[in-house]
């Protein structure tokens, strides 16, 4: 079946049986236990989950950067060995190279695939034009701001025509106001693209704003604990934020996510412990009260 | 330049409006601003850099008199001003070198020194550098030696030189090399180690192979600390160089300030003191403007 899907479309990512364990001197720890995911060709997969639940850790095994313990990544049914341009990937850190211009940033994996110089110069400069950044195309990557660094991120990924898009939390770093209208030219340049997502994120609104179908992982060893289909509609407005659709399954997600949370954190974190300090000073200081 | 009235922006009444505060208002409205006025908005721009100057020089010249002073009283307090040649001999002496051809050879031939040692430096320790932090295999080969001969003072490599040179030429241009090699070979590799290992996954992501991550994100990451190396190895260059050519020199201007040392020129050795401060200070400008140049990214 699988198989067949791969023969026909394109950005099928497969996830089987997968684990992957860290060795340490006490032996391997496991930062990711039996987790199958799949994101179908042009869907918009995002995984959410507690800090330190090992999302990262899977999506840098699809990039190719990790090898699995056990289990097996397979994009269109090709297993993955490791990077390639055919995954392109989206850093939290944005990681444009700062002695590279805004365009030469865009041009890079052209470059690396042998494009002649003009070639890829105009391919750029178009890209750059659909993510509104032409004006900035001889600036270093130092001199803008957040928001226009990711866009940069985002057009450098797709400038090779990947099967796949992987994002490690894109947004993270950004303020709120320019993290909502990020999400919105992610939407729009993927339903013009058609091509596959693979979104991680620890912001429930995010992760069920811009997806067909979000993945909530368990607290390290991460596994896949619950995959909850996002029927609403598109194009979607930042309006519908508000609807009861969409509360209730941000209730739905944040429950989840909040159990796995405190078992995350670890210790004797209950609900009292979070109503904060109860002593009384009285004018005192806290040592003396103690 | 443009007519002033071109220079104006429409947000040049803004601060006045803006900052009402105990600064008066600088430019009158829909006026073009008078060249008083630009006069003094370029002053308040560059003040700090005017200053820095200004201060600069009257240090410079505070030094020239207090010198004067010391050498024209002859004075002895500790140490002893009484054989110390005076700025105005100084000069004298300068500008009587500056016709000696023999001087200007002495220069000359320093400077030669310096470039062919260094460029090897350069040449040999920054590739080295770059394969040492790229293959580990290098790297523990070669580190261990290079160790153990790193804290070796160039002035301590001259004997063994002067025996493994067969010209004298060759041995202080070695001990040169020496001098510089370590500074860009260690700098080189502690570029290569802070390399940020984010930006070699994002080129890799975008079909970057070995090579290509080599030449696109190692080399220019590890550029400024290169040219730190660049810059602490010419200075160890000149150190290295004038002990050589004192010690075992004929030519060159380390060996032209210990030659007049001997024939009791005193005036030519502060001359020779004060070339060698100069052409190493001018060295370094050299570098620091090829670093502006390599690295427009990094220039504000």
């Amino acid at each position: 079946m699988s198989e067949m899907l791969a023969s026909t479309s394109k950005g099928h990512i497969e996830v089987k049986n997968f684990s992957l364990a860290y060795e340490t001197i006490e032996g391997p720890v496991q930062a990711v236990t039996d987790t199958q995911i799949h994101v179908k060709p042009g869907e918009f997969v995002s995984i959410v989950g507690p800090s330190g639940c090992g999302k990262s850790t899977l999506l840098n095994a699809v990039a190719g950067f990790l090898k699995p313990t056990t289990g097996v990544v397979t994009v269109d049914g090709e297993f993955v060995n490791g990077p390639s341009a055919e995954r392109g990937m989206v850093f939290q850190q944005y990681s444009l190279f700062p002695w590279k211009t805004v365009r030469e940033n865009v041009e890079f994996g052209l470059k690396m695939r042998g494009m002649p110089r003009s070639q890829r110069e105009r391919a750029a400069r178009t890209l750059l034009g659909l993510a509104g950044l032409e004006a900035f195309e001889k600036h270093y990557p130092e001199k803008l701001s957040g928001g226009m660094k990711q866009r940069v991120g985002i057009v450098r990924a797709l400038a090779t025509g990947p099967k796949v898009l992987l994002l490690d939390e894109p947004f993270g770093a950004l303020d709120a106001q320019t993290r909502v209208i990020m999400q919105q030219i992610l939407t729009n340049m993927w339903q013009r693209l058609k091509i596959s997502v693979l979104f991680v994120t620890h912001d429930i609104d995010e992760a069920i704003f811009l997806s067909d179908r979000v993945y909530c992982m368990t607290a390290r060893p991460g596994s896949i604990k619950a995959e909850i289909p996002i029927p609403l509609e598109r194009p979607r407005q930042q309006s519908m934020m508000m609807s009861s659709e969409f509360l209730a399954l941000r209730r739905g997600l944040m429950s989840l996510i909040r159990e796995e949370s405190l078992k995350a954190m670890g210790g004797e974190i209950n609900d009292l412990g979070m109503q904060g300090l109860n002593i009384e000073l009285h004018g005192h200081s806290l040592v003396e009260v103690l | 330049m443009s007519s002033p009235a071109l220079l104006r922006h429409p947000e040049d009444n803004m601060p006045a409006i803006a900052e009402a505060g105990p600064v008066p208002a600088v430019t009158p409205p829909a006026t073009p601003p008078s060249f008083g006025t630009l006069a003094l908005r370029w002053y308040r721009l560059n003040q700090g850099r005017l200053r820095a100057t200004a201060i600069g020089i009257a240090s410079l010249i505070a030094f020239l008199l207090v010198w004067h002073l010391l050498t024209t009283y002859r004075v002895v307090f500790f140490v002893r001003f009484t054989n110390v040649p005076s700025p105005l001999t100084v000069y004298a002496s300068f500008t009587k070198a500056m016709h000696d051809p023999k001087f200007l050879m002495h220069i000359l031939l320093s400077c030669r020194r310096i470039f062919i040692g260094f460029s090897l430096a350069a040449i040999v320790g920054v590739p080295l550098g770059l394969i040492m932090g790229r293959f580990k295999l290098v790297h523990e080969i070669i580190f261990p030696v290079a160790e153990v001969l790193r804290p070796i003072p160039a002035i301590a490599w001259v004997p063994m030189a002067i025996m493994l040179w067969p010209t004298n030429e060759q041995s202080i241009v070695f001990i040169t090399f020496l001098g510089s090699f370590f500074p860009i070979l260690v700098n080189t590799l502690h570029g290569m180690s802070l390399v940020d290992p984010v930006l070699v996954r994002a080129a890799q992501c975008l079909g970057a192979r070995e090579r290509s991550i080599f030449r696109e994100v190692y080399f220019p990451a590890s550029l400024p600390h290169i040219f730190t190396g660049l810059t602490v190895g010419m200075g160890v260059a000149w150190v290295s160089l004038i002990a050589a050519e004192m010690i075992s020199g004929q030519y060159g201007i380390g060996y032209f300030t210990w030659e007049a040392y001997s024939l009791v020129q005193y005036a030519d050795i502060a001359l020779g003191m004060i070339a060698i401060g100069v052409l190493g200070l001018g060295s370094s400008l050299l570098i620091r403007g090829a670093g502006q140049l390599v690295m427009p990214w990094r220039s504000t």
